[in-house]
């Protein structure tokens, strides 16, 4: 499939003939098929739907100028994008034109990783995965299949996979990202800090990002609220070991040694109690173990801080008071993607305490309590009863992990522990950049007897599969109905504005095939997804027909804030806030948040920092046209001395090689002021080494194939990665 | 330490402008060259110097035709938008150099002919035998060929002057915006014209005095250059920055060596031996100066497209 | 008659490049070229560091050296706020313009004519704000008529600090950074 020959082209059209032929004869009342055919209408249409290169999930309205798309703007009514979207969803269009998407089903022919498939009709490719799963099910039982998926696009995938029996489900978008700042939320406030971020991020006075790149981390709602702030001169405080774009608003920037947060925001407590700085009223009257907490802080001075984070102990007292002149409406944002040094859970306890201090949680300016539109689900036949627990986390390994750790599956089925996983479902993730270490994801697909890829484009882990399966992207489908829980309440759909233009397919037309292959055709009650859309909107007294035209509907006002008439509770065991964790105490880990110094990179080594650039998600826009034009590959930030130590030109080639040795595609030097000595930092989702995706093949290196190592958070099973380091291989 | 980074990747505009390729340097000097033949051609003619039968005069225009059209197919090479180029002739714009051009070259046109219908080359004779009747109808009229040879010397001026001009107008480009350039432009094609018409010339004379000359024309314009150099060093932060480029930067080895070296100092040297009669004319000097004058134009070209305003400059 | 201007507040502006994806769609501008972009400017020794960000495109200068050198007319003053524009079908792609202009704001169209920012004019004259104005998630740059003293831009110029690029050019480009 690399070049399609022109003998090999003949086929391919011929392959898709008999595939259209093939999907009408399995089911004649899909109506899966049905052509929009806008191209005969004149003029401009605009068609609202949400975006999905990312999960935030903006409003969206999508311009066709004479039946060809043309645009995509923010919806105005959506509370996420307030008619305004990122340059992500903006260039969210080049998806539909990528010249690299996936065309149609394809089945391996070689060894797995070889990269080589050969096309065949969608019924083809339901008999293959239908034949093997049944067995899989003969033999091992329906858990032994494992589904991974992200986003909301997964949901009818998951409804098929739940029917067939499997519970093992999990997502990157925990033990890989927001999973530690959940868990010691919730630890700490009984109630996790959840997608959208209830941060009241427009309305703080002091704001304090801890890594968080806002402005390069594109959320939406986050950035434009973060822009509001600065206008409002709120005092802004950036804690990152770069001077990120956000560092540049801030009015004190604290150029952390990467990994001591949490001696930071121990010292910043220390502080803030010792001088009393704190909420008093607020701590009295919802907080639990203040003073042992109190005590165990006090040996925690800014001058104890000082050699392990490099923050001058004036700066960290300065900061603490100017935090605490702002209270409540102090937000010390929780972070979002904080699988960092291992200690996560603890640091972002921690992160929560400080807010608790502040009483910032429920109050204005600080975080919110969010208020979802509720739409009654679609009843279907209860799924079977499962025949034995989830594999992820075997006897509470992690006893706090509150959701599936994706790792822990991948665990088990190179283990074959607690019982062998022998299919693997991946929905619209890319595993190989996703998760740490690709040598073990590699040694895990090596033990499957079926694994499945949906995908748009060829990413890596499509490389990987036994089936891929193309999808028809966003632009092209409907999706499930969204509603976020959020400030004010919404519902949204997803609807298509243009026609796949191969033989993609949306993943609910997806979902319902296979599970009429694997006999669970009662689970789909209905025809197609109009009907299911219909049917749920119905039930609140809308129809798909008016909704298709709004796009977004508005439900009730409903309080945010304690001042708004929120009752304060809290979920924990003592029903408040814990500053002293009784529940970690029992289960034999720190009550109070304890800093624990990080591992130091040998000697001519860099530790290995990574993140987000505005104009790209993860590793999934690199071959979007529009989104390469804006930024083609990444670049190694390396600091002007380590630079004028190692003799490096601005813009030179370097290979990296972290400490396992593993050496990285060649990346273009930066050289600037805005990074410490002792880190270096990459966009992630570069140097893509699927050949099938050639606009990104080889551009920039990869993250995720330094990340070689990893420490797993005892807490919640979520894996750190930044933990690797890196030197410079010169390039000939 | 300053980083300036930007996101623009505009081809011929990053990382810097190089809009004009070699097409304009070879106009530019096409274009100077036939300036200065013309005014040698003109010169001679006001001087009557044409009768000689021998007399390089009779030759150059046909040489001017032959060398503008070139300058003019390699400045048509240059557009991008070839099909639209009439639009040149649809207007006048008193402020556009370019627009000035246009029109100069075609006023050029019709002088050169004029010269050249006075000794008309055979193989357009021999086709179009009424040329004749022009040829004679010039001939006898003294005054009027007095007449050619001042519009050739006027026009041929102009066309100089405005090759350099072009550049000079850009303020955009501190390294061109100098007044000087187009004194520098016109002398270089006066230098370049004598040393290729006395590269080709068959009379002894003729060839004497234009060697002599072109002695003369070097050395106004290593003055020229070294007053522009001084002008651009002692003037704004952004022009003594594009002084820099000819004077220790990226520029300045093929400047020195090509240009002044080997295109002015050498050639001046041989040339003086020469026409002291120490050792004979040989086209060795000549060459030099024409290659010179060509590398002189493409060096300023480029150059002043890298040049910049402070500030300006990407890494 | 307006004169049309841009003020965009470097203190929000994030570096995004919304700006630049809009304009990409909206006017179809050809892979590989920008009729707007993004310069960061950073000084200083790290961790005492400035950055400024600019979202910079055509100026639509006051004093404009890309008309006065183009032969054919093409490049000109629009009556609609005095923006500067490029009839296509009388540039003849001499490239005078691009070389004239101390902002490199110009590019040749794969199409073979002078392209740039038009200040999104066909919107402008339907009642719209530029798409990259509109889009800006950041809501740094505001659109309007600088003649009008009561206009956004220019009570944002009066009231606060701001800067123009190269002036020392002399072409008086009316955007306005505000620091
Ligand atoms: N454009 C764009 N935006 C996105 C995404 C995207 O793909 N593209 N993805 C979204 C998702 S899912 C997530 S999870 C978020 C992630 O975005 P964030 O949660 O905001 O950021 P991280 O990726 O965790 O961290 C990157 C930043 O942390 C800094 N950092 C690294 N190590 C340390 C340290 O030890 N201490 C401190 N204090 N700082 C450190 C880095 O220098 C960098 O500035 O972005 C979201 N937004
Ligand atoms: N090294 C490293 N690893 C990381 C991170 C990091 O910064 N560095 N970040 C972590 C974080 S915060 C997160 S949230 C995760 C994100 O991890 P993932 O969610 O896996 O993100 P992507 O890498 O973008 O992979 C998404 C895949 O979905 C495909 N896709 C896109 N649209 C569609 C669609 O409409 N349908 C289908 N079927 N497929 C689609 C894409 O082509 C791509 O292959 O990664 C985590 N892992
Ligand atoms: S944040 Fe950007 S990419 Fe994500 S959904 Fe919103 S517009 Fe799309
Ligand atoms: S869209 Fe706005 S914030 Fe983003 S780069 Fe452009 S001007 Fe700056
Ligand atoms: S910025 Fe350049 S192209 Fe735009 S008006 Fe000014 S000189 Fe002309
Ligand atoms: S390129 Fe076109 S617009 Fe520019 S100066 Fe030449 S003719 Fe005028
Ligand atoms: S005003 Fe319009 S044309 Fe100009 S940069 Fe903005 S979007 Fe592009
Ligand atoms: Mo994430």
């Amino acid at each position: 499939m690399n070049s399609i020959s022109r003998r090999k082209f003949l086929k391919i059209s011929g392959f898709t003939v008999g595939a259209a032929a093939a999907v009408s004869a399995i089911s004649p009342v899909i109506k899966g098929a049905k052509k929009i055919n806008k191209e005969k209408i004149k003029g401009i249409q605009k068609i609202p739907t949400y975006c999905d290169i990312c999960f935030w999930k903006c409003g969206a309205i999508a311009y066709l100028k004479d039946g060809k798309l043309w645009k995509i703007e923010g919806h105005p009514e959506d509370p996420l994008s307030k008619g305004r979207l990122c340059p992500r969803g903006t260039g969210g269009i080049g998806a539909y034109s990528d010249p690299d998407r996936l065309r149609s089903p394809l089945i391996r022919t070689r060894e797995r990783g070889k990269e080589e498939w050969k096309e065949v009709t969608w019924g083809e490719a339901f008999d293959y995965i239908a034949e093997k799963m049944n067995k899989i099910k003969a033999q091992y039982g329906p858990e032994a299949v494992a589904f991974f998926a992200h986003g909301i696009g997964g949901n009818f995938l998951k409804h098929t996979l739940n029917a067939f029996g499997t519970q093992n489900i999990s997502a990157p978008s925990f033990a890989q990202c927001r999973g530690p700042r959940d868990v010691g939320f919730e630890l700490t406030f009984g109630d996790a800090i959840g997608s959208p971020e209830r941060t009241d991020i427009e309305n703080s006075k002091c704001l304090v990002l801890i890594g968080s790149h806002l402005g390069e981390n594109m959320h939406n709602s986050q950035v434009q609220e973060f822009a509001t702030a600065v206008q409002k001169d709120a005092t802004i405080i950036v804690v990152d070991p770069r001077f990120s774009v956000a560092a540049s608003k801030a009015k004190y920037y604290l150029p952390i040694k990467p990994g001591t947060d949490t001696a930071l925001l121990l010292a910043w407590m220390n502080v803030i109690v010792s001088e009393k700085l704190y909420d008093v009223d607020y701590v009295t009257k919802f907080g639990f173990g203040f003073e042992q907490f109190a005590a165990e802080i006090s040996q925690y001075t800014p001058e104890w801080a000082y050699p392990e984070t490099g923050i001058d102990p004036e700066l960290i007292r300065t900061t603490a008071r100017v935090m605490s002149q702002h209270k409540p409406a102090t937000l010390i944002h929780p972070g979002r993607h904080t699988t960092w040094y291992g200690d996560d859970t603890q640091r972002s306890r921690a992160i929560a305490l400080l807010n608790a201090l502040m009483g910032s949680w429920g109050r204005k300016g600080g975080f919110f309590f969010p208020t979802k539109f509720s739409i009654p689900g679609y009843p279907y036949p209860a799924y079977p009863e499962p025949a034995k627990p989830k594999v992820d986390n075997p006897n509470k390994k992690y006893p706090f992990a509150s959701e599936e750790i994706t790792t822990g599956v991948r665990d088990a089925t190179i283990t074959g522990k607690p019982y062998p996983i022998k299919s693997w479902f991946v929905y619209a993730t890319n595993l190989m950049n996703a998760l740490p270490n690709e040598e073990e994801t590699i040694k895990a697909i090596q033990n499957l007897d079926l694994m499945v890829v949906v995908d748009v484009i060829p990413s890596e882990i499509a490389g990987w599969a036994d089936v891929v399966l193309p999808e028809s992207i966003y632009l092209e489908r409907y999706d499930d109905l969204h509603s976020s829980p959020f400030k004010e309440q919404f519902l949204g759909i997803r609807q298509p504005v243009v026609d796949s233009p191969n033989d993609q397919k949306p993943n609910w037309w997806i979902a319902k095939k296979l599970a009429e292959k694997l006999g669970l055709g009662n689970y789909y009650p209905w025809n197609d997804i109009e009907e299911y859309l219909d049917f749920r909107l119905k039930k609140i007294g809308m129809s798909l027909e008016e909704m298709k035209k709004k796009g977004i509907i508005h439900g009730n006002k409903a309080p945010i804030y304690f001042e708004e008439g929120i009752v304060p509770e809290f979920a924990t065991p003592s029903g408040k806030i814990e500053f002293y964790s009784p529940q970690l105490a029992e289960a034999g880990f720190d009550p109070v948040p304890k800093y624990k110094r990080p591992e130091q990179p040998p000697s001519g080594y860099f530790r290995l920092l990574f993140g987000r650039a505005p104009v790209h998600s993860f590793s999934r826009t690199q071959s979007n046209r529009i989104l390469m034009d804006m930024m083609e590959e990444n670049e190694i930030w390396v600091n002007e001395d380590v630079a004028n130590r190692f003799g490096l030109k601005n813009a030179q080639h370097v290979r990296l090689k972290n400490q396992d040795g593993v050496v990285s595609n060649k990346i273009k030097v930066k050289i600037t002021e805005r990074i410490r000595p002792d880190c270096v930092y990459m966009v992630h989702g570069f140097g893509h080494n699927s050949k099938m995706l050639k606009g990104a093949f080889g551009k920039g290196a990869s993250d995720a194939q330094l990340i070689t190592k990893y420490k797993t958070d005892p807490l919640m099973g979520g894996t750190a990665m930044n933990v690797n380091f890196v030197t410079f291989e010169m390039e000939a | 330490m300053q980083e300036l980074t930007t996101t623009r990747h505009n081809p011929q505009i990053d990382p810097f402008t190089t809009v004009w390729g070699w097409e304009i340097p070879v106009y530019l000097f096409l274009g100077g060259m036939v300036a200065g033949m013309m005014i040698i051609a003109g010169y001679f003619l006001f001087k009557e110097k044409h009768k000689n039968s021998d007399s390089i005069a009779n030759y150059i225009p046909l040489i001017s035709i032959v060398f503008l059209s070139l300058g003019m197919g390699s400045l048509f090479l240059d557009l991008e938008h070839k099909l639209f180029v009439w639009r040149l002739y649809t207007t006048f714009k008193i402020s556009s150099p370019m627009s000035w051009g246009a029109w100069i070259l075609i006023l050029v046109y019709p002088l050169i002919i004029a010269n050249m219908l006075m000794v008309p080359p055979s193989f357009i004779v021999d086709r179009i035998p009424q040329v004749n009747k022009i040829t004679d109808y010039i001939n006898a009229r003294p005054r009027l060929i007095q007449n050619i040879g001042i519009g050739n010397m006027l026009f041929g001026g102009m066309l100089g002057v405005y090759t350099g001009v072009l550049l000079s107008t850009m303020g955009s480009r501190p390294l061109w915006n100098t007044a000087i350039l187009w004194v520098l432009f016109l002398i270089s094609g006066l230098s370049t014209a004598a040393a290729f018409v006395h590269m080709i010339a068959k009379n002894v004379q003729e060839r004497e005095l234009l060697a002599k000359a072109d002695n003369g024309f070097i050395v106004v314009e290593m003055f020229v250059i070294a007053l522009m150099l001084i002008g651009l060093a002692t003037s704004s932060q952004a022009q003594i920055q594009a002084a820099q480029l000819l004077l220790g930067g990226p520029y300045t080895a093929p400047f020195w060596v090509f240009v002044v070296g080997m295109g002015l100092i050498l050639p001046l040297v041989i040339q003086l031996l020469a026409v002291n009669h120490k050792i004979k004319h040989t086209p060795v000097a000549p060459i030099m100066v024409i290659l010179g004058g060509l590398i002189l134009r493409f060096i300023i070209v480029a150059a002043g497209q890298y040049s910049h305003y402070f500030n300006a400059h990407f890494k | 008659m307006a004169r049309y201007g841009m003020v965009i507040d470097t203190k929000k502006c994030v570096g995004c490049m919304d700006c630049v994806v809009a304009c990409k769609t909206e006017n179809n501008v050809p892979e590989g070229h920008n009729r707007d972009w993004i310069v960061t400017v950073v000084n200083g020794k790290f961790p005492t560091v400035n950055l400024e960000i600019q979202s910079q495109r055509c100026n639509h200068c006051d004093n404009t050296p890309c008309v006065a050198c183009c032969p054919t007319g093409a490049s000109h003053v629009h009556e609609v706020g005095k923006v500067v524009l490029v009839e296509h079908n009388m540039c003849i792609g001499c490239k005078a313009c691009l070389a004239a202009c101390p902002y490199d704001a110009r590019f040749i169209n794969p199409e073979g004519y002078a392209d740039k920012c038009t200040f999104c004019i066909h919107r402008v004259e339907k009642g719209e704000l530029p798409a990259c104005v509109s889009v800006c998630p950041t809501h740094c740059m505001s659109f309007g008529d600088l003649d009008d003293p009561n206009s956004e831009v220019s009570r944002l110029i009066a009231s606060r600090k701001n800067h123009q690029l190269i002036p020392e050019a002399g072409t008086q480009p009316r955007i306005f950074y505000l620091t």
